[in-house]
């Protein structure tokens, strides 16, 4: 058994979505001349956003179950994929629009994916714009069980541990979903917190960063304490950072923690019991032994969930896998974890 | 724990007894416009942080000056508190009085050269065992570069200070007067966490807590050293000399790693750059210590000194503020007496000795 927990369908053009969308937003998108929702998080054209021999000689790649399946299961010998189509619906502004945009996508992630291939799960995607919208999207797409867990980005308008928020996780453990963080951003912030950089490489490296502020939040503002069986997977955030942060939290938490009573397990802990990160980019160091040393700062070997990041550009070959992970670590990563992590998988095949 | 004698601390923050303490290098016209319009910032109350502090001025309890005035006010209780009873031999100062990013550029301009020379004649005449920082109106980059030039040569001076929320990412080109002139004189530049920058203290919109802005300073230096590193500062000027101060470093062998990955991927972008974001990095920047992460297992915390070297990590104490580490408890861990000797005295000594 191997689960492959971060897979990006491409969505053609915003036509794709039009026999998921209701007249209204259909006809306006066309007058409008509303044809791309491609986010600036992933040119098409970069060399990190798709593999050379992912890249199809038109369009975008995989943007149907077949191409997908063939590209990202079989060589891969994954026997269930993951979802998480990047398509920037939390980018607009309106909570109508936003709303009716992330609703077609979930629907065009059913109809052209999970309905066509049983091997395939996927995200529900949500605006942010209006958290009733959110919730009310989550509790129509997880009647269908292949929805396995709600995706947010890293970068958001206020970070994620706020309150308003807090709905959304509920929903989660209503539906025994997961919530997952994704590399990304809602742009409605700067991709720093010193404004905008020159460069995608700087814009790329940005959700590192991202991610450590929405960790730190989730930790202060005591969301794991309130939700403690939800598990939250961070996708295409790295992981060898981790361990830092924590220790920084761990300082000041010591120092602060009157203004966040409400938190009663060590960051570290945290970590262990409800935070998960995929695989891939393997941020890591050339050196083995170094690579061993970060997986020992992690304090569990539980904690990463085997992924491709298909189609973008992460690693060479049909092994994502460090070479110092050894095959029982291996199957931790590609099996036990992701089953642990997502409750929707326990009737998996 | 034995350490060597006369370590150095690379992280000490004086401060004002009042506002008249600059006044003997101000003009009327500023004495004036301060007194009735104060300093403008980047942020909302006209005194303070955005997010308050854990106890007055960030400051020890102790702290106190038995003379009255703020923590850090005072050079006698600071040689008692500070040099004398934890064996400073050269202790680097920061002043951190609002001045660098004030709005109106010729107050900064203003507020900066007297704070200099508050520094040099106030505390480091009288206390050899201090020096200064060249303070900087780094919003005014031409201005900064005049500053650093007026200074050069002084050796009352060991570094060119900004803080690190700039209102651009510091590598943007807009300041790189500011590195040229460090560069030229020979002055290492520090770039001390802290700042309004003006953007939300994270790049994912205002947290709720002092807590979140204390540990996002360790996210938005890194995001300040990428910056550095791809916009081709170190490539432009390969002599600058970097000091992160109070930034945190345990992250940094993870974002050097990162850093390599994604440049590795999409080096077409940035061809100005001859080298790879690591190497840039481990010639050109140091780090000081203060705020010491904790691990639950301290020995994780010489894996880092290993990865990042021995040779790039300086002790601060941060006095008078509250997260203050004590050079004494500071390395919890195993460590032999030439790496002691190194963190509390020799990197130090090459990046801001006199001699």
């Amino acid at each position: 058994m191997q689960i492959d927990c971060d897979i990006h369908p491409g969505v053609p053009d915003t036509a794709a979505l039009f026999p998921y969308m209701p007249a209204h937003w259909r006809d306006t998108s066309v007058m409008r001349g509303i044809d791309d929702l491609q986010s600036a998080n992933y040119p098409d054209t970069t060399p990190l956003t798709v593999r050379p021999d992912w890249r199809p000689a038109r369009g975008r790649p995989g943007t149907d179950a077949a191409t997908v399946a063939a590209q990202c299961l079989d060589p891969f010998g994954s026997d269930i994929g993951i979802l998480n189509p990047l398509f920037g619906v939390q980018t607009l502004y309106g909570d109508d629009l936003a709303a009716a945009y992330a609703s077609a996508l979930n629907g065009w992630t059913r109809g052209e994916f999970l309905d066509r291939d049983s091997r395939f799960r996927a995200s529900i995607i949500v605006s942010l714009e209006n958290i009733e919208m959110a919730v009310a999207e989550i509790d129509r797409c997880a009647v269908d069980p292949s929805f396995v867990q709600v995706m947010l980005l890293a970068g958001t308008s206020r970070p994620l541990g706020r309150r308003q928020y807090w709905p959304i996780y509920e929903a989660c453990v209503r539906h025994g979903l997961s919530l997952a963080i994704h590399a990304g951003q809602e742009f409605r912030n700067a991709p720093t917190a010193l404004g905008w950089p020159s460069y995608y490489l700087e814009d790329y490296t940005a959700n590192a960063q991202a991610f450590q502020y929405q960790l730190t939040s989730l930790f202060c503002e005591g969301v794991f304490e309130k939700f403690p069986t939800l598990t939250f997977i961070m996708l295409e955030s790295g992981w060898t950072w981790v361990p830092a942060l924590l220790w920084r939290i761990a300082k000041y938490w010591g120092g602060l923690r009157f203004e966040v009573p409400w938190t009663n397990r060590s960051p570290e802990e945290i970590v262990r019991d409800q935070l998960r990160f995929s695989l891939t980019p393997v941020d890591g160091p050339a050196d083995g032994d170094q690579l061993r040393r970060v997986l020992d700062h992690l304090g569990s070997d539980r904690v990463l969930l085997f992924s491709t990041d298909y189609p973008h550009n992460q690693f060479d070959g049909a092994d994502p896998f460090p070479d110092v992970f050894d095959p029982a670590l291996r199957q931790i990563i590609s099996s036990d974890a992701p089953l642990a992590a997502y409750p929707r998988l326990g009737g998996a095949p | 724990m034995s350490l060597p004698v006369g370590i150095y601390d690379c992280d000490i923050h004086p401060t004002l007894r009042s506002a008249a303490d600059l006044e003997p290098w101000l003009s009327q016209q500023w004495i004036e416009h301060a007194r009735d319009y104060g300093a403008l910032r980047q942020t909302q109350y006209t005194t303070g942080s955005p997010y308050h502090k854990s106890q007055p001025n960030a400051g020890r309890r102790d702290a106190y000056p038995p003379e009255g005035g703020a923590q850090g006010s005072s050079l006698p209780f600071l040689r008692e508190q500070l040099l004398d009873a934890h064996n400073i031999g050269c202790g680097i100062l920061n002043p951190l009085i609002a001045s660098q990013g004030v709005r109106n550029l010729d107050h900064s301009i203003a507020l900066c050269r007297a704070i200099n020379h508050w520094q040099a004649e106030r505390w480091v005449d009288p206390e050899p065992r201090l020096r200064a920082s060249i303070v900087v109106p780094y919003e005014d980059p031409i201005a900064s570069a005049a500053e650093i030039r007026h200074w050069a040569g002084d050796r009352r001076f060991a570094q060119v200070l900004l803080l690190s929320r700039t209102s651009f990412l510091p590598g943007n080109r807009r300041y790189w007067p500011i590195y040229e002139a460090a560069a030229e004189v020979g002055l290492p530049v520090g770039i001390h966490a802290f700042g309004n920058s003006g953007w939300p203290v994270s790049s994912a919109g205002w947290p709720s807590f002092y807590m979140e802005e204390m540990v996002g300073h360790a996210q938005t230096s890194q995001s300040g050293l990428v910056s550095l590193v791809i916009e081709g500062v170190f490539e432009r000027f390969p002599a600058l000399k970097l000091v992160l101060v109070e930034s945190g470093f345990t992250w940094a062998p993870s974002l050097m790693w990162r850093l390599d990955k994604h440049w590795k991927t999409l080096k077409s972008e940035v061809p100005h750059l001859k080298l790879s974001p690591s190497e840039y990095i481990r010639r050109n920047v140091w780090w000081t210590s203060q705020p010491m992460d904790e691990p639950e297992n301290r020995r994780y915390l010489a894996d880092i000194f290993n990865w990042l070297g021995w040779d790039r990590i300086m002790f601060s104490s941060d006095y008078p503020h509250w997260d203050f580490d004590d050079p004494a408890r500071v390395i919890m861990f195993p460590a032999t007496d030439a790496q002691k000797h190194a963190f509390f005295t020799g990197n130090a000594a090459q990046i801001y000795g006199r001699d």
